[in-house]
């Protein structure tokens, strides 16, 4: 979308991201904060692309381990077994089990590197000054919002099976190495998800919009 | 234009209070009044604006108090168990995350226990907290406190993601034993449902339109604090 459109930086007002009131800085300062509720204002959050990068260099380098190490140690008499993500979507299929299964592949395997490969995406597309797709680009930020937090379901899975299979000395289940680094890949996706501000996307428009108007 | 009332840190309010800029993409535009359950979308970004939910307050305290009990329920009694050759044990959600920090994951049992445990009670303490503040004709300014930091409880707080393990776990375990699903359990499927009709019914605008704006508190503290330098 290319039309001259308002927007509350442009105008010096800054919305609160806690209350949603629009307010207007005192003379002279640059930001302040909400009369409302008290929330501290910016324009845009503070050095959002860089920690939204930092994040996910995170957890691309934690996503190695997560899917290379054992999530989970199965010891019986005869001996112990370690399972890695992928193992464990395997064991899980079977004719009954197989949607579980695949559930299991998405949001283990395809949804954090999906996150991840996205969030990029974005950083990179708003560094460069794309101002192209910007609708697609911000329903592919709210599609990673909303989708991100069932990636946490592997970390539940192994909890309750190690916290169910007890059975010493027959059988019994610890969380393997892999847990910490896949717990990790999660919450440093959110925290990227949560870092980002998504209004950049449509900063860059704005920008060469009112570069035009200054070359005319 | 400023008033001498106003405090320096604080932004001034626009004398149109209906300008609102979306929070996602920054556009300026208003808020139109809609009928009940209409929604009003940006015009840019398609972000949902407000949702006109009628009768929010009573309908979502209705609802909150009995989230508390199912979560009091959910959290007090066995969710799984199982019997094989003999042995029967019993886990319940705050065992789960015991159980790995005995195992030396102590940061994912906290997070377990954080995500399962502590962000669902807070976001319904805050909900119940909200709602009671606002019994009060002008609630008072700690009501936002509480608002504001809901965002934070329901984005951690993931009950549902963890029925859905709890599912996969229990698919897992059948093949070794036989596996008794407890009360825990179909609490928390309720619990789901409930904080599921809690988003759906709370509008937040509503409790932000009455409340006690914090820069008369800020005021309030500023007379208070310079009085005895003024008494003398």
């Amino acid at each position: 979308m290319n039309e001259p459109l308002p927007t509350a930086m442009e105008h010096g007002l800054q919305s609160c991201h806690g209350c949603g009131l629009l307010s207007q800085p005192a003379p002279g300062a640059k930001e302040g904060r909400c009369p409302r509720c008290d929330e501290e204002l910016v324009y845009r959050k503070p050095d959002s692309l860089q920690r939204t990068m930092a994040y996910l260099i995170g957890a691309a380098v934690c996503y190695i381990p997560a899917n290379l190490l054992p999530v989970m140690q199965t010891i019986t008499a005869k001996g112990s077994e370690s399972d890695t993500i992928m193992q464990g979507v395997v064991l899980l299929w079977s004719p009954t089990g197989w949607p579980l299964s695949l559930i299991v592949l998405f949001a283990s395997v395809m949804i954090p590197s999906a996150k991840i490969l996205a969030l990029l995406y974005l950083v990179i597309t708003v560094k460069r000054g794309s101002i192209q797709n910007n609708g697609q680009r911000v329903r592919l930020y709210r599609m990673v919002e909303i989708i991100g937090r069932w990636s946490m379901v592997d970390v539940f899975v192994d909890t309750f099976t190690v916290a169910l299979i007890q059975l010493q000395p027959l059988m019994s289940v610890v969380p393997g190495p892999g847990l910490l680094f896949f717990a990790a890949v999660v919450v440093l996706t959110m925290m990227a998800v949560e870092s980002f501000d998504p209004r950049l996307i449509w900063d860059s428009a704005s920008a060469k919009k009112s570069k035009k108007v200054q070359h005319a | 234009m400023p008033t001498p009332n106003h405090h320096p840190d604080c932004n001034r309010p626009l004398a149109d209070d209906t300008l609102v800029a979306c929070l996602e993409c920054d556009l300026l535009q208003r808020i139109p009044e809609v009928p009940p359950g209409a929604s009003v979308r940006c015009l840019r970004c398609d972000m949902e604006l407000w949702r006109h939910k009628p009768d929010t307050l009573n309908r979502t305290l209705a609802l909150t108090l009995a989230a508390l009990v199912l979560y009091i329920i959910a959290n007090s009694v066995p969710m799984l168990g199982l019997t094989a050759v003999g042995h029967q044990a019993f886990t319940t959600v705050v065992g789960g995350a015991q159980q790995l920090w005995h195992d030396g994951q102590k940061l994912v049992a906290g997070l377990v226990f954080f995500a399962a445990v502590v962000a669902p009670a807070l976001q319904i303490g805050f909900l119940l907290l909200i709602l009671a503040g606002c019994s009060r004709e002008r609630p008072p300014f700690w009501v936002g406190l509480f608002l504001r930091n809901l965002h934070f409880t329901r984005t951690w707080s993931m009950i549902e993601v963890m029925l859905l393990g709890v599912l996969v776990a229990l698919t897992k375990i059948a093949d070794y034993a036989h596996v008794i699903l407890g009360t825990a359990l179909f609490s928390l499927f309720g619990l789901v449902v409930l904080l599921a009709a809690i988003q759906s019914s709370f509008d937040p605008r509503e409790v932000w339109k009455r409340i006690e704006w914090a820069e008369s508190e800020v005021r309030r503290k500023v007379v208070k604090s310079t009085r005895p330098e003024v008494v003398p």
